[in-house]
């Protein structure tokens, strides 16, 4: 069974006594395990698509259907429930808490979403921080970071509850070259060894060379989709 | 609940300069307020104790309607016989009563032979007195504080006045209760200062004088003043003898007691009253400085972290844990200002103690002497914790509220 399965989505921004349409009757579904990513120029739906499946925003028209649960029929505490048990996120500038050492950061879910006993919790984080190779950087801030293993940071935390989905918006805008490459390695490594489901937007034509189902949109339509390989290619 | 302090603490930590002055106000604010309770109060207690322990008693019991004309203190309104009987045989029975003092009020005429002057006597049993009114030889300035029968305590303004001094001869000349005039010459024991400032024309002599001098037939009182085992316990045991003197009727079927406790017969009570109402208002400013404080310091807070909020929100973290994450970073900066608040403001009552400041209280020099209650270090630590919660309430509930896709675009 997909795993996402969007039937006719539309959203509709309203700017004053104007309605913006930022996507319209858009349709497809995604398998478990896949990699995939949402391409098109800037203004285009594909963040406005990524929020309406991370279930940070609901459809005006049409049906999302994320992990088995209608998107559309979740309230706040429901919405916040779901996305804490079946999705993680990368955000664009990481998004990674100030006050919390790279450790701290990567069990922030498991300790203060899911409640995981602190055994576990130990033996996941020390897993992945070993997964990222961030386990000799734990102790410190943030703000002793790379950009890059910062990234990495974030890829572990949104790894670390075992989400079905992972949402990736623009996950190597911040980076230089090399470090996004590595960092595009280090999601499809942990896709193959957690089979998880990453779906990125981006225009960033790395992640287009990595990505093996590509959906092309523009002006809030879904204008194509290219399959480039199987699920264990990387 | 433990990470929530933990990331609270840094929190605060994360902007020092601003957590350390919002905590320095409530600091500051804590210490005024203890500063002043503990001032304050101890200086009520102190006039509080004046008056009972020197003049009054912790309450008086007298013959229904005396108080009302107490100032022309009418023998025809002493308790006699029976009454005195009734009244002590139920204050004997009190077991919060410590001990008691019978009176005799009147105005007289007193005379140095050569000049006279009004003054006001009051008859006592001095050993039962002095018992009940432990701080009245206190008030003896010059000569012996052992007054015998046949001696009198002058008040300072007759002996200044008509140069009378201790072991001179005087004369005292009352009307009766039936309207006769009679004398009769002490020597002064004592002079005595007023417990209420200078002015005072209130004179004491022994009970079997005053039996003498007004030719009383039998046992006479004015007043009964009562020491309560427990100064505390005073408003509910006066309302016990108000329960208790329910009972006894005169023969026209009226109430033959009343009681009256120390606040009642004094007007420095109002003083006390004052005081009360002026902590009542620096405790108020205390709540408006620490609500104003961290709810500014919380606003802050939110309004700069929306995306760490709209980060951690679309990760999962529920409503409820944003609101406590912020309730708990403001009740620490109020413990924090609350606990340094408390150390200083003892530390700085101490050193006041040290300092032995001196203040003047009627005629009495009183060295300030300001305690700290545990009552009100915990009263005023908790109203603090309180107030910080409820002010941080407001912006932990807006932040808790925030739709997490337009706090990950705050820029």
């Amino acid at each position: 069974m997909s795993l996402v399965i969007a039937e006719e989505i539309g959203k509709n921004y309203q700017v004053g006594e104007v309605v913006i349409p930022a996507l319209r009757g858009v349709s497809f579904e995604i398998d478990p395990s896949s990699f995939v990513s949402f391409i098109g120029p800037s203004g285009s739906g594909k963040t406005t698509l990524l929020n309406l499946i991370g279930c940070l925003d609901t459809p005006t028209t049409g049906r999302l259907t994320v992990a088995g649960a209608d998107v559309g029929k979740l309230d706040r505490r429901q919405g916040a429930i779901f996305r804490g048990a079946n999705i993680g996120f990368i955000f664009q500038d990481f998004n990674l808490l100030p006050v919390l050492t790279v450790y701290e950061n990567i069990e922030y879910p498991l300790l203060m979403v899911q409640k995981v006993a602190s055994g576990d919790r130990r033996k996941r984080v020390s897993a992945l921080l070993e997964a990222v190779g961030m386990a000799d950087q734990k102790d410190k801030y943030p703000d002793q970071i790379s950009g890059g293993q910062k990234q990495r940071v974030a890829v572990a935390r949104a790894l670390v509850t075992n989400p079905k989905l992972v949402l990736a918006d623009e996950p190597t805008a911040n980076l230089d070259h090399q470090t996004a490459y590595m960092v595009l390695d280090l999601m499809k490594k942990m896709r193959n060894e957690f089979k998880t489901t990453f779906i990125f937007s981006t225009h960033d034509q790395k992640i287009v060379g990595e990505a093996e189902i590509i959906y092309m949109l523009e002006d809030g339509e879904l204008k194509g989709k290219e399959i480039k390989g199987g699920k264990n290619n990387g | 609940m433990a990470n929530l302090f933990k990331i609270a603490i840094r929190n605060l930590l994360r902007y020092k300069r601003r957590t350390l002055l919002t905590a320095s106000l409530i600091m500051v604010g804590v210490v005024f307020v203890l500063v002043f309770v503990s001032v304050t109060g101890s200086f009520k207690n102190l006039m509080i104790g004046q008056i009972t322990d020197s003049m009054i008693g912790h309450l008086q019991v007298h013959r229904k309607g005396f108080v009302a004309s107490i100032e022309t203190l009418p023998l025809n309104l002493n308790l006699k016989g029976g009454a005195i009987g009734k009244l002590e045989t139920i204050l004997n029975a009190q077991p919060e009563i410590e001990t008691y003092s019978p009176r005799v009020k009147f105005g007289g005429m007193f005379s140095n032979f050569t000049e006279t002057s009004s003054i006001r006597l009051t008859a006592i049993y001095p050993e039962k007195e002095f018992k009940t009114v432990p701080l009245l030889p206190e008030r003896v300035t010059d000569g012996s504080k052992d007054l015998q029968t046949g001696g009198i305590l002058i008040p300072e303004l007759l002996s200044r006045g008509m140069k009378v001094n201790p072991g001179d001869a005087v004369v005292i000349v009352a009307t009766n209760a039936d309207g006769s005039v009679n004398g009769k010459q002490f020597t002064v024991t004592g002079v005595m200062e007023s417990a209420t400032g200078p002015g005072g024309r209130d004179g004491y002599i022994h009970m079997d004088d005053a039996r003498e001098l007004l030719r009383m037939d039998g046992r006479q009182v004015s007043e009964y003043a009562v020491r309560l085992k427990n100064f505390d316990d005073l408003a509910g045991f006066s309302k016990k003898l108000d329960g208790l003197f329910e009972k006894e009727l005169n023969q026209q079927g009226k109430p033959l007691f009343e009681v009256h406790t120390w606040d009642q017969l004094s007007p420095f009570a109002n003083i006390a009253r004052m005081i009360d109402v002026m902590s009542l208002f620096i405790k108020l400013m205390l709540i408006a400085i620490v609500l104003i404080s961290i709810m500014n310091v919380m606003i802050m807070a939110v309004y700069e972290r929306i995306r760490e909020i709209g980060t951690i929100a679309a990760i999962g973290t529920q409503p409820g844990k944003i609101l406590n994450m912020f309730v708990v970073e403001g009740f620490c900066l109020g413990i924090a200002g609350a606990l340094i608040g408390n150390v200083v403001g003892i530390a700085l009552v101490v050193i006041l103690n040290l300092l032995k400041l001196t203040y003047n209280f009627g005629r009495q020099e009183i060295v300030l002497r300001a305690d700290i209650y545990p009552f009100d270090i915990l009263v005023i630590t908790a109203t603090v914790i309180i107030v910080s919660v409820i002010a941080s309430l407001q912006p932990a509930f807006k932040a808790s509220r925030m739709e997490p896709i337009n706090a990950l675009r705050h820029v």
